[in-house]
């Protein structure tokens, strides 16, 4: 398969990700989602070290897949400090900080 | 072959993303998610990164996923309600900012030029991809980086610990529970500002006390008591 496809079906996995941000409410499914542009974004590289015949790209998604688990400790733990403090989860009724 | 695995792959990396969005349940939401890693895991492998996707299945679709469980078990992963502010208007926006995303990227990407988009990629020496030469790699020129990655990974550790701790915010008698290092060293009735006014003395717990002390102890409740009184 030529590399061309790879990058399609990336661009279509990261833009779904992208409208799970804007459209869910709940913040253990915007965390989903923002995996999914995170592996998105992990198979475009991937697909161009494949083309340049060089694993530099490789080592660039292992990274990313390190950065990625990072934010989902942090954020799993601020879901589970929300859920001790009887607040809702739900993104839009978090707006404390709003002004 | 390659192109029924990628298309069989490709297909189900794509449904299973629209199923993380379109699922109402969270549970359902990761569970769609792995199947869609183990497809981008199929794809990895057809794109010869073989350590990669080695890596992708066992820490994401097992490790990762599994904590994404744990926490949907228990917050709770009920439905998500169908409030009056995200209203259909909302949603088919959303829908229709992914659309422009998704054809600003293919323009961006298949559109750039790149001579090689349109091959199979350039020719690889036999071992791409594999665990040696990315540990190679990893060891002697992205030294640097591999040890950022695994002081990141602490401070995250050390981060969600201290965000998910129990504090006593809720109820005050979870702080009065707590005691330090220093009770167990320091005998009981010593004097700290505790008992002075009558409080708990942490010290009693830990150790086991006499009998002239703890009637010293009685003594001082009834104390601060008749001082209530």
């Amino acid at each position: 398969m030529s590399i061309g496809w790879y990058l399609a079906v990336s661009a279509l996995i990261f833009s779904i990700g992208a409208a799970g941000v804007l459209t869910r409410r709940s913040p253990l499914v915007v965390l989903l989602c923002l995996e999914l542009m995170l592996n998105a974004a992990n198979l475009d590289l991937i697909a161009f070290a494949r083309m340049h015949g060089n694993a530099d790209g490789q080592i660039f998604a292992i990274i990313v897949m390190v950065v990625a688990a990072c934010e989902v400790t942090v954020g799993l733990g601020l879901i589970v400090a929300m859920h001790r403090r009887r607040l809702p989860i739900d993104v839009d009724e978090m707006r404390e900080l709003q002004g | 072959m390659a192109e029924v695995l990628f298309f069989l792959a490709g297909i189900g990396a794509i449904a299973g993303a629209i199923g993380v969005v379109v699922l109402r349940n969270p549970f359902y939401s990761v569970l769609a998610l792995v199947s869609h890693l183990l497809s981008l895991a199929a794809l990895f492998l057809l794109l010869r990164a073989e350590f990669v996707a080695a890596a992708q299945v066992v820490v994401y679709a097992g490790a990762v996923m599994v904590l994404y469980v744990f926490v949907v078990a228990y917050v709770g992963g009920q439905d998500e309600p169908l409030g009056p502010r995200a209203g259909r208007g909302l949603r088919v926006l959303a829908a229709g900012a992914g659309a422009a995303l998704f054809i600003e990227l293919c323009i961006a990407t298949l559109g750039s030029g790149l001579q090689a988009i349109g091959t199979d990629g350039a020719n690889l020496e036999p071992g791409f991809g594999s665990p040696e030469q990315i540990g190679e790699l990893l060891l002697t020129r992205f030294l640097l980086p591999f040890e950022i990655a695994s002081f990141l990974l602490l401070i995250a550790a050390v981060g969600a610990v201290v965000l998910a701790r129990r504090r006593g915010g809720i109820s005050a008698a979870e702080d009065q529970a707590r005691y330090s290092a220093m009770d167990m060293l320091r005998p009981a009735y010593t004097g700290t500002m505790a008992e002075g006014v009558g409080g708990p003395s942490s010290g009693r717990q830990a150790l086991a006390v006499s009998p002239r002390a703890e009637a010293a102890d009685a003594g001082s409740d009834s104390d601060s008591d008749e001082d209530e009184a």
